[in-house]
């Protein structure tokens, strides 16, 4: 661990973010986990912050946070057609077992084979400013490629969703 | 452990600013209600009906911490902290002065943004928990209304800041001091008139007033997400709207009205707060004066207006505003 980052509060969210993504799987009920999901997006937004990455912790908060949890949480209250099914029974199938399984060997081949990289020029995180300009310059290209990737596919669930089609 | 001290301070300066806000702004709006409805308000307890909010206070505290049986503990004992510690959060990066702000952070208005598109889920917990229709229905609400309103919010900021070229709310208001012509102040509600009108609505809505108070419609929903709370947990969720009230004017403040400064004159460092203060409570009493004038709309006209007409008027805004400021800073 780098000396740079204060141990206690690392140790704090770092217990927050795994502890909330295993109530995010272990607990029964789908709305208690989407609100676990939440607990380890908040989680995530305070470990960047303690990088000084505070643009990227805020935007986490926003997106993250603000919005894609309230998706999932519309998604889920709306689709429930009785409040009991919110309690999910434990699937004890071979083909759910085989899923898990895949999941955990993927991600330990990454773990293990992952090697940190240390970052190139500096050594702090850019303020905003910096990171606004770099942003709108030396990026512009990939920036634009990726919201013209999600205009269309907002466009694309707009047509999806159908609406007054004739 | 002067460090320690200091955070400690700063945390206890802003608890106070909140409770005090809230206390006031509640007799204050049950007084310019009465006045627009042609009635009198409180008059009964202490001078003026002055005391109103204070034994108000005392009954929230003393009251018993009733739970419905069929409500899920978990979620229910949560959402009013989920709604009330954002509302908190939000008081960092107000600048009350140059130098009276609890954190200086150079993306003040980003941060009191991100943090509050918290607190609708927080609302949909309290709806969802309550395990009630008419709280569900609130909760629901409450959720697509902020949604909606938070795109037109966080767009028409982005007017000012660009003009300011800094997200630092310090910066921001510096950028405001003088005149134009000699007597029109630099203030950014001249040249950014259609942003402010898009964040006066828009905040108007992110703290769920009155033409857009779905989630509460008294009269369908009785009192909407937080129908089954009583006691102080109620308290929380009351205490946190009246502070989005005075976060919005604040925020607002700061990126339309030239923050802590005086028009034409140099403001004093002690003044400052001062006419801070009135300003942010200038801008609620406007608030509240919509509140009291307008009637209900309805979800679906609410929703397509933010959709259709807010979003697309504040991105043609923002490209405009982009274009003229590069015209004029050549």
């Amino acid at each position: 661990m780098p000396d740079s980052v204060a141990v206690v509060p690392f140790v704090v969210l770092a217990i927050a973010t795994v502890g909330g993504a295993l109530m995010v799987v272990l607990s029964r009920n789908v709305v208690h986990a989407a609100y676990w999901l939440l607990e380890v997006m908040i989680a995530v937004a305070g470990l960047f912050m303690l990088l000084s990455a505070g643009f990227l912790a805020l935007v986490q908060l926003m997106v993250y946070a603000g919005a894609v949890s309230v998706l999932v949480l519309f998604t889920v209250m709306l689709t429930l057609r009785r409040r009991e099914d919110a309690e999910r029974p434990l699937d004890l199938s071979w083909a759910a077992g085989g899923v898990a399984l895949a999941v955990l060997v993927t991600t330990g081949a990454a773990i293990v084979a992952y090697r940190p990289v240390a970052p190139r020029g500096a050594a702090v995180a850019p303020n905003v400013a910096s990171f606004g300009r770099l942003l709108f310059t030396g990026w512009a290209l990939p920036f634009e490629i990726a919201s013209v990737v999600l205009l269309i596919a907002l466009v694309g669930a707009v047509w999806w969703a159908g609406g007054d089609r004739p | 452990m002067s460090l320690f001290l200091a955070i400690l301070l700063r945390f206890v300066g802003l608890v106070a600013l909140l409770l005090v806000n809230g206390v006031v702004l509640i007799y204050m709006l049950r007084k310019v209600l009465a006045r627009l409805h042609l009635r009198i308000g409180p008059n009964r307890t202490g001078p003026w009906g002055l005391l109103q909010t204070t034994a108000d206070v005392a009954k929230l505290l003393t009251k018993e911490d009733l739970r419905a049986t069929p409500t899920d503990r978990l979620l229910f004992n949560t959402a009013p902290y989920l709604v009330f510690v954002p509302a908190f959060m939000a008081y960092i990066p107000i600048a009350l002065s140059p130098v009276l702000v609890a954190a200086h952070l150079d993306t003040g208005p980003l941060f009191v943004f991100a943090v509050l598109s918290m607190v609708p889920l927080g609302v949909v917990m309290a709806g969802w928990a309550s395990n009630s229709k008419w709280s569900l229905i609130g909760g629901m609400r409450a959720a697509g209304l902020q949604i909606a309103y938070e795109v037109p919010l966080l767009l028409s900021a982005l007017g000012p800041v660009m003009i300011a070229g800094s997200l630092d709310p310090l910066r921001i208001v510096a950028a405001q001091s003088g005149t134009w012509l000699g007597f029109i102040p630099r203030w950014f509600v001249l040249p950014q008139i259609v942003a402010f009108f898009i964040y006066a609505i828009a905040s108007q809505a992110e703290t769920q007033q009155t033409p857009f108070d779905m989630s509460e419609a008294e009269s369908e929903l009785i009192c909407g997400f937080s129908n089954e709370y009583g006691g102080m947990r109620f308290g929380f969720l009351y205490l946190a709207e009246f502070s989005n009230m005075f976060i919005a004017s604040a925020v607002g403040t700061l990126l339309f009205f030239g923050g802590w400064q005086l028009p034409w004159v140099a403001t004093p460092l002690w003044l400052a707060p001062i006419v801070f203060i009135v300003k942010v409570y200038i801008g609620i009493y406007f608030m509240m004066w919509a509140r009291g004038s307008l009637p209900r709309f309805r979800m679906d006209q609410l929703l397509g207006f933010a959709w259709k007409v807010l979003i697309p008027v504040s991105l043609v805004w923002v490209v405009l505003s982009g274009v003229v400021i590069r015209l004029v800073s050549r």
